[in-house]
């Protein structure tokens, strides 16, 4: 088994946490993995993205050229990162911000997500990370959504925890968007 | 401590020293390394250390020196501009044979450059880097779990050696996660005596690096050869498809394990390529890399600058009898392995 992802975006999107949390999720299914960021000197603003690796074999490289997956949040990163997606692969798109007829890539299956829509309705924009992250994991089944969830406590900072609950909903309600479409 | 967790390769070199028993930490920030003052600054004073964000990189050198002095184990970090400006501390402890840990995660020069990943210090690691005739030992761990194993072994060899010893890693070693095991340091014990403590009940001690009598500082300078020699004893490296190589790929740290995925590439198209990953780079792997040119005779540097490791290489197998080929990113951008296995093709097939 092996799976890469680069997921791309603004800062502040939470690029990082949603690698991070993939990262945690495969090193819970005892897979090796490796997370690597990239981002610039702003906090906010600015582009950020990173690269999860997850194997059951030793990883080499944590650097990809050629991804098998990569996540756009932003019209940026599709730009950078959407030519860069391996023959065959997937390509998740926030279509909250990047129009569907600007995603054209031959033989890659391209899956529109409408992050901020679907995280407006449990009740808070700045899900739109982990709706994105349920979505592609229930697309990719890289890991498993238990795994995934479980290990939400682990990979947030403990003075997170009291908005774990909310972000389950919010990796569930990603997960059924890929199941009703 | 056999539990399992996704580290920052930065904290992973924190982890490993408190739990060698470090106890003193001197350091001036600078990225891409915060991550191991800020572990320090929070879990030292919890195990009865002493952490100070000193005034500057060279005041932090000197503190290192001063704890080392008194026999305890003690560590400073920075990034590459900031271990230049640690050059003079690294030369008197040289001199006055006091143990230290350095870490440089690198970043990229000259000057301030940039805070991507870069290996533009290997020669100021492995050559001295500052003043006078010495050297330090040199780690060089490509993944979170050999942070923190070699960080933990750092420690033992400045002891065993009395003289610092460096982990050179980078921006990308630094910041990435992984999965890591933690286990036990298991103690050993160094004869210590020579360190200051107090002269009460015994006569005084001296550590210094001014030999001013006649042949007094030559001698002292042949006494630390013999011992940068001893330590050809503690060379580490490790070998990958080597059975039937035709083209060794010889690389350390972080482009090592970018070109893992470039060798294993070359063996899925029936390429004969071994991979050489020295993990000291002082002492070097001269000898080592000799034996193999008996039956190799094509090797290829791949660094992250524009050569310097290549160098040693040429030097252990000697470039008129067996062919070395370089390849070398300078900083700014990092090769994918993609681009390393068609700088892997172009090579192969070279008399």
């Amino acid at each position: 088994m092996y799976f890469d992802c680069i997921i791309s975006g603004f800062g502040g999107q939470g690029v990082m946490l949603a690698g991070n949390i993939l990262a945690y999720a495969g090193m819970c299914e005892n897979k090796n993995v490796t997370y690597m960021p990239v981002y610039g000197v702003e906090m906010r603003g600015g582009t950020a993205n990173c690269t999860v690796v997850i194997s059951d074999k030793e990883i080499g490289s944590p650097i990809i050229q050629k991804p098998i997956c990569s996540i756009v949040m932003n019209r940026p990163s599709l730009e950078k990162f959407g030519p860069r997606v391996k023959q065959n692969g997937i390509l998740i798109v926030n279509a909250s911000l990047i129009p569907k007829e600007d995603v054209n890539f031959p033989n890659v299956e391209c899956i529109m997500v409408p992050a901020r829509e679907l995280a407006m309705e449990i009740g808070n924009e700045k899900l739109l990370n982990m709706i994105i992250l349920g979505a592609t994991v229930q697309k990719t089944k890289v890991v498993s959504m238990d795994s995934l969830i479980g290990s939400l406590p682990s990979a947030l900072d403990p003075r997170y925890h009291h908005l774990i609950d909310i972000n389950v909903e919010a990796l569930q309600q990603g997960a059924a968007f890929i199941d009703q479409h | 401590m056999t539990d399992i967790e996704l580290v920052k390769g930065n904290e992973s070199i924190a982890m490993g020293a408190i739990e060698a028993g470090c106890r003193f930490y001197f350091g001036y920030p600078i990225t891409p390394q915060n991550d191991i003052p800020e572990y320090m600054s929070r879990h030292l004073p919890k195990c009865g250390g002493v952490f100070i964000q000193a005034e500057s990189e060279i005041a932090s050198i000197n503190m290192l020196m001063g704890a080392g002095a008194t026999g305890a184990r003690a560590m400073t970090s920075s990034s590459s501009p900031g271990i230049s400006l640690k050059q003079e501390g690294i030369s008197y402890m040289c001199g006055s044979q006091i143990p230290g840990v350095i870490v440089n995660m690198s970043r990229s020069g000259p000057g301030l450059g940039g805070i991507s990943p870069s290996q533009g210090d290997y020669f100021q690691a492995t050559r001295g880097g500052g003043h006078g005739d010495y050297r330090t030992i040199v780690l060089a761990p490509s993944s979170v779990q050999e942070n923190y194993d070699l960080t933990m072994h750092a420690f033992d060899l400045a002891d065993k050696y009395r003289n610092p010893v460096i982990i050179l890693g980078d921006a990308l070693l630094g910041n990435i996660k992984e999965p890591l095991r933690r286990h036990k340091y298991i103690p050993k014990t160094f004869e210590k005596n020579w360190i200051l403590t107090g002269a009460q009940g015994r006569s005084p001690r001296r550590l210094k690096s001014l030999y001013l009598s006649e042949g007094e500082l030559t001698e002292h300078n042949w006494m630390l050869h013999r011992n940068y020699q001893e330590m050809t004893k503690e060379i580490l490296y490790e070998t990958q498809w080597m059975d039937d190589a035709k083209l060794v790929v010889v690389a350390f740290g972080s482009v090592a394990r970018i070109i893992k995925t470039s060798v294993s590439m070359a063996r899925e198209q029936g390429m004969a390529v071994g991979l050489f990953r020295p993990i000291t780079l002082y002492p070097f792997p001269y000898k080592q890399l000799l034996d193999i040119s008996e039956t190799i005779h094509h090797f290829m540097a791949v660094e992250l600058n524009t050569g310097q490791m290549v160098e040693d290489v040429k030097l252990s197998v000697g470039h008129r009898k067996n062919r070395v080929d370089f390849y070398g990113r300078p900083p700014g951008s990092i090769p994918s392995p993609d681009e390393l296995f068609e700088e892997i093709q172009k090579v192969y097939c070279l008399p």
